[in-house]
């Protein structure tokens, strides 16, 4: 099969690590350079190597730093995080320039995440995008609201923890689904984003539709 | 747990049997007996030597299994049920029509790719299938025999699970395998695009796009692998490949009331695709419980239809098939199975 090649404009670049922490249990926050300039939301693609197939990830830091940084879990068996996990500062990965479309459209809106969803929607808040906005974020267990005290200062009663394992006085006990099902009110006029696992991306969505948000107003981003 | 041989490919079957001190020739005969013949016990494979047989059955099974479930249906698709990865189950869809039969089979237990309009993807991802698994649907229907075409249009995306969908098209295209013409299988895609520039690669198998809008917005409220593989970065990287004149790219398009069913749209599907040689297949939606979403009517989909060609893309209508059983387009779902899933 012929391949007519051509340079792509998002070929990777090959980037030094600057920090690797173990912000949680077998969750890690890498930052390296950034080399351009990207909008809140947008997401990179990551490799270890330059012929390895990349994984997508939501980029976490705020706009205006100088460094990326991205948020992860590590898969067991997984081709990339568990190596990824082991990088320290001078490592060098490969990565893309930021791309992609889920990013702020402007007005008040709903952030709902579960596990390392929270993501695209830190990157949001580090570059000054909150007002308006009312994050729901789900977790198993206390020690995965990651970046809590940072956001429960900035954002008051418009950040909700929900965990589903383990209980405090601070979170509502359950899922995020469960949180919504309690809701009354879903303000239809807004934008509802959504990012975390399939299953929870799905069953909120019809969760929100059901309740009379628009489709139109939902946005979704799932690990893939 | 002993492991399956079926789902092997021949160079995996000669590791296997130069690992087990067998003659390399063995590898061969395995696969004759595997894929040819179609045999459903290592004591079935009379040309190997008994204590082949009984090394072979010491660690390894065929790994083939029936369906467990059938449902026929007024026009006479079937939807069958397979178990897949222990306690879990996909379905696969054989569609007759005059004298072809085509097999619609499934790459992974549930979807991650969330679409708004497919069942499927209610039900969130469960697991990958083996190559094993993935051709066993075609081998261990009713109709195995007389199978003329083969989609991968199940449950699943196929090159979120690449590896296993490749594995299972070198089975199914191998002269040691089941030797189809890989111009009688079409593999569908979201458009995950590293999966899809190494399935363009490494296969000749057809090659179908879920399409559904030209719009950048709007796929992305629709389809949510918008936002990380961007339609237009999708059709731009398939015009990198020079695909020849045997090998095919459809575009699928399940027609929406009033939301992309509009000259508008006929317009932007010209502009992205310009130049591309390609079909596209528009589909009657299938609704789905809950679902905002309506079909277009029948004088909407055919006048889209004409609009299409008019600008030069061969468009056709797809047939709905096996509405009435739930194995239409969109409609596969093992969701009532899934059981205690958490997020």
């Amino acid at each position: 099969m012929n391949r007519n090649i051509r340079p792509s404009e998002n070929s990777p670049v090959r980037v030094k690590i600057t920090s690797n922490q173990e912000i949680s249990p077998g969750v890690h926050l890498i930052s390296y350079r950034r080399n351009a300039d990207f909008i809140p939301g947008q997401v990179v693609r990551i490799s270890m190597n330059e012929e390895d197939p990349p994984r997508i990830y939501s980029v976490c830091s705020g706009n205006h730093e100088p460094e990326i940084r991205i948020l992860f879990n590590i898969k067991d068996g997984g081709l990339l995080t568990p190596r990824l996990s082991g990088v320290v500062p001078g490592d060098t990965i490969w990565d893309s320039r930021p791309y992609g479309g889920f990013t702020d459209q402007g007005g008040p809106a709903w952030w709902i995440a579960t596990g390392t969803g929270i993501a695209p929607f830190f990157s949001m808040f580090s570059s000054g995008i909150s007002d308006g906005k009312r994050l729901i974020h789900g977790v198993r267990h206390l020690n995965q609201f990651y970046f809590e005290d940072e956001l429960e200062w900035a954002m008051g009663k418009n950040y909700i923890r929900c965990c589903s394992a383990e209980h405090s006085c601070d979170t509502f006990p359950g899922r995020v689904t469960d949180f919504l099902l309690q809701e009354s009110e879903f303000p239809p006029g807004i934008k509802y984003y959504l990012c975390g696992k399939a299953l929870m991306v799905v069953e909120v969505r019809d969760l929100l539709i059901a309740k009379g948000v628009p489709f139109e107003n939902i946005l979704a981003e799932i690990y893939f | 747990m002993k492991e399956p041989l079926f789902g092997k490919t021949l160079p995996e079957l000669k590791e296997i049997v130069a690992g087990n001190g067998l003659p390399a020739y063995t590898a061969s005969q395995v696969a004759d007996w595997l894929y040819k013949k179609n045999v459903s016990s290592i004591a079935e494979m009379t040309n190997l030597s008994l204590k082949a047989r009984e090394h072979l059955s010491s660690k390894y099974e065929t790994g083939t299994t029936g369906p467990v479930k059938v449902q026929v249906s007024t026009d006479g698709t079937k939807k069958y049920l397979f178990p897949a990865g222990g306690s879990q189950f996909v379905e696969t869809a054989m569609i007759p029509e005059n004298d072809r039969i085509t097999v619609c089979v499934s790459s992974q237990v549930g979807c991650k790719m969330g679409c708004l309009f497919c069942m499927t993807g209610k039900q969130g991802f469960q697991g990958q299938l083996t190559a094993g698994e993935i051709v066993n649907q075609v081998r261990s229907i009713e109709e195995a025999g007389s199978v003329t075409n083969i989609v991968y249009m199940g449950m699943g995306e196929p090159f979120d699970n690449l590896d296993e969908v490749l594995k299972s098209l070198e089975i199914l295209t191998s002269e040691w395998g089941y030797a189809m013409s890989p111009r009688r299988i079409t593999v569908s895609t979201i458009g995950i695009i590293p999966g899809m520039s190494t399935f363009l690669e490494k296969s000749e198998a057809h090659l179908a796009v879920s399409l559904h809008t030209p719009f950048d917005d709007e796929r992305r409220k629709l389809m949510p692998v918008q936002v990380a593989y961007p339609i237009s970065e999708v059709i731009q990287e398939i015009r990198k490949w020079d695909l020849g004149k045997q090998r095919r790219v459809s575009f699928e398009y399940i027609m929406f009331k009033g939301l992309n069913d509009t000259n508008r749209h006929v317009t932007e599907i010209a502009r992205l695709l310009n130049g591309l040689s390609c079909r596209i297949n528009l589909i009657r939606f299938h609704p789905i419980p809950g679902t905002p979403l309506q079909g277009s009517d029948d004088e909407t989909l055919f006048d889209f239809k004409d609009k299409l060609n008019a600008k030069g893309i061969l468009t056709t209508i797809r047939a709905s098939r096996g509405q009435d059983i739930y194995a239409a387009c969109g409609l596969l779902s093992t969701r009532e199975m899934v059981k205690n899933v958490r997020y």
